[in-house]
């Protein structure tokens, strides 16, 4: 049977892995590298890594990243962030990661959707969305790291990337995402059982049990988390034995 | 020294698969080629390929491959990579193309109704994620893996062989499918090794030491 898919997400600025704390403050968490390495012993099924750099004098240290990570680590490698257009899909794939995630600029240009996917194919190409709830049952498409309300139905959109060529959805609840009080199942769930492809749930992990949640109760076909992995409170081995404990198909 | 040429027809992440071959094999000579005369003169093939059938079939003959990789499946350690395994069938239901017709068989995609889990959930396609291989037979590329090992899949299409014989590894997802093939010098694979972790690093060191 299929494995669910555990994936620690690493947010790198200019080089660095950092976490924000209280999305504000960021705390340097090491070096890419050798926290990836570090993962895929640990038996990581994928690694997630999205380029927060700001400065657009330092874009392309995320490619030297990825190409030091993927001649070491043989797992496979996302990498999201500062993607606007097709060819920095390209220069990614280039690079050494399998596939690109794209937020933002999928928004503003959903032809970049369609575009990149019949020029790499759709099993390259994330979509990540970003979901705020608005009214109950509601959750609504937010851009610009969670500042810009699109007013995008975060369902439909799920749907409509799908239709556009999307291979898959990392999903992030933007009111769950670094609060540690686990996944928001509904949003998980309405999103993952709308749409054909696999559906990644990220926001708000803080015990293993929530990563166990987000499989059986919100239907995901992976799980990513960040600071649960990053200050070693858990292992990714720990991680995956009580999501096996759990009743849940993993590679251990 | 071994020379193996990982065959560049413009489709798919070939360093990815380049990188794994020199991480097991250091003493080899690895080179990513859209050169026949080059891929002709190797030791040992590698076909990868990612993307839609109908666009790899298309570049493998724009750059004038076809030929050159058809007369290294006849001869020397091959080793094709998902598309790469695809392509040497027949009737590819993507696209509506023919493969290389090397071995006998068709490339159907996975059957939307047989698409349930156990649990009545939905199955997703593409299926993407790690699934276990059932080995049919030993043979010297599943040296030092284990039966039902894990390995990393992304595919929306499978290859359905006419001949079971060729048949090496086999994958539930839905459906029974052929996760593996084998004969004489060709063994290809579903799956992607070079994203398989140590498994997978196991499978090329076996490619890289096989001599059929």
């Amino acid at each position: 049977m299929l494995a669910k898919r555990i994936i620690p997400c690493l947010d790198v600025n200019a080089g660095r892995v950092v976490k924000g704390i209280n999305f504000v403050q960021l705390r340097d968490a090491g070096d890419p590298v050798e926290i990836a390495r570090r993962y895929d012993e640990q038996g990581a099924d994928e690694i997630t890594f999205l380029d927060i750099t700001a400065s657009s004098d330092d874009r392309d240290i995320i490619l030297h990243i990825v190409e030091a990570v993927a001649s070491q680590v043989f797992i496979p490698l996302t990498v999201g962030g500062g993607v606007r257009q097709v060819e920095d899909v390209r220069r990614l794939l280039n690079a050494g990661a399998d596939k690109v995630g794209m937020n933002t600029a999928a928004v503003n240009n959903p032809q970049l959707v369609a575009d990149a996917s019949a020029k790499v194919g759709s099993q390259c190409i994330v979509v990540a969305i970003d979901a705020k709830e608005t009214a109950p049952g509601r959750w609504e498409v937010f851009t610009h790291g969670g500042r810009k309300n699109t007013g995008l139905d975060a369902v439909e959109w799920a749907r409509k990337v799908e239709s556009l060529g999307a291979g898959e959805i990392l999903l992030t609840s933007m009111d769950r995402d670094g609060t540690k009080a686990g996944f928001n199942i509904p949003l998980t769930r309405a999103v993952a059982e709308a749409v054909g492809i696999p559906v990644i749930a990220s926001g708000g992990v803080g015990t293993l049990q929530h990563l166990a949640d987000g499989v059986t109760e919100g239907k995901a076909d992976a799980v990513l988390a960040a600071s649960i992995f990053h200050y070693g409170e858990f292992t990714v081995r720990q991680a995956k034995e009580f999501m096996r404990s759990r009743g849940i198909e993993v590679r251990l | 020294m071994s020379k193996v040429v990982v065959v560049d027809y413009g489709m798919g992440n070939l360093r990815s698969v380049a990188k794994a071959i020199e991480h097991v094999a250091p003493e080899a000579e690895v080179r990513v080629s859209a050169d026949a005369a080059e891929i002709a003169a190797a030791d040992r093939v590698v076909v990868p390929g990612q993307g839609a059938m109908p666009d790899c079939m298309r570049e493998l003959s724009a750059r004038g491959l076809r030929e050159v990789v058809v007369r290294a499946a006849a001869e020397k350690p091959f080793l094709g990579i998902c598309v790469g395994l695809q392509m040497l069938f027949g009737h590819a239901e993507e696209g509506d193309v023919m493969g290389l017709e090397i071995l006998p068989g068709t490339v159907p995609r996975f059957p939307d109704a047989a698409m349930v889990a156990p649990d009545g959930t939905r199955l997703k396609v593409p299926h993407m994620g790690w699934n276990q291989v059932q080995q049919v037979d030993a043979h010297p590329l599943w040296d030092g893996i284990a039966d039902g090992a894990r390995f990393y899949f992304v595919h929306s299409y499978y290859v359905e062989p006419q001949t079971p014989e060729v048949i090496a590894g086999s994958t539930h997802y839905g459906i029974p499918f052929t996760s593996a093939i084998a004969r004489a010098n060709i063994f290809a694979v579903q799956f992607h090794p070079e994203k398989s972790a140590q498994d997978g690093l196991r499978l090329l060191a076996n490619f890289m030491r096989w001599n059929p």
